[in-house]
């Protein structure tokens, strides 16, 4: 068993053309940072800053709840849950 | 399953789309002037065919901004997965400038795959009746790049065969 990752066609490029992969951990965080050693560069596109802190205008959502309501990061996550990265429809 | 980008011979040069969709894309911008409107258009995964029109909340109701409320957003593209459909045009609506890309719309375009569809209603909401001209014009925004490219009306999409 592992958590899933959904990856959306844009970052495909960093999976392989994968659109799903795996991977482990007990927080988002640490999940975003296992898979980002078998696929560097995801991570990046994800998270930014120092602290790290999710992209504005990238959503991510463990088991369809939007993690910016369940504590961002720092979200928990277990094995069989499903982590779905969207970027945002969005512009001026 | 296919949705490899590059089936359509056109995919890249023109944008194909039937005139009952082409009117429901203006008829929802110019319905929520002076905020701007968006939306998708999903069609077959690889077709490069628009089908299936789907005008979505713009939830930041801004006259310069538009976002996808976020479970919206999912809600959407749960739903295009279980269908294998992908989002064939993404449109939203200027209402002060022309149709063309901002520099916003350029940094966040996440579907290289998808025509990028701006109307524009300065023109043509402001008038009492809400019938003056807009403008409606395609691109592709992949890296950064933006391509406008030709928009083709169609009655139907059936009568594109027999042209390959």
């Amino acid at each position: 068993m592992a958590i899933e990752l959904r990856v959306p066609t844009i970052l495909r490029t960093y999976t392989g053309g994968e659109k799903a992969v795996s991977g482990a951990g007990a927080t988002l965080a640490e999940f975003i940072d296992d898979v980002n050693g078998a696929h560097p560069g995801l991570k990046e596109r994800i998270v930014e800053g120092q602290p790290e802190e999710l992209r504005r205008f990238v959503n991510v959502y463990v088991n369809d709840e939007d993690v910016r309501f369940t504590g961002g990061l720092a979200t928990g996550v277990k094995d069989g849950d499903v982590v779905v990265v969207l970027p945002a429809v969005a512009g001026g | 399953m296919v949705g490899a980008a590059g089936r359509s011979p056109y995919r890249g040069v023109v944008l194909i789309i039937d005139s009952a969709t082409y009117d429901a894309i203006v008829a929802h911008a110019r319905r929520d002037h002076p905020d701007e409107a968006c939306g998708v258009v999903a069609g077959p995964a690889g077709s490069d065919r628009p089908e299936r029109f789907i005008p979505m909340l713009n939830a930041a109701m801004s006259p310069t901004f538009y976002e996808f409320d976020s479970g919206d957003l999912l809600r959407l593209y749960k739903e295009m997965d279980s269908r294998d459909e992908e989002p064939v045009v993404i449109y939203h609506s200027h209402t002060a400038t022309e149709a063309y890309p901002s520099r916003t719309d350029i940094n966040l375009a996440g579907e290289p795959g998808a025509h990028y569809v701006l109307v524009s209603t300065r023109d043509g909401a402001n008038s009492p009746s809400h019938d003056g001209p807009v403008e409606f014009r395609s691109y592709r925004i992949i890296d950064g790049e933006v391509a406008e490219e030709e928009v083709r009306v169609v009655e139907k999409y059936e009568e594109l065969e027999g042209e390959n």
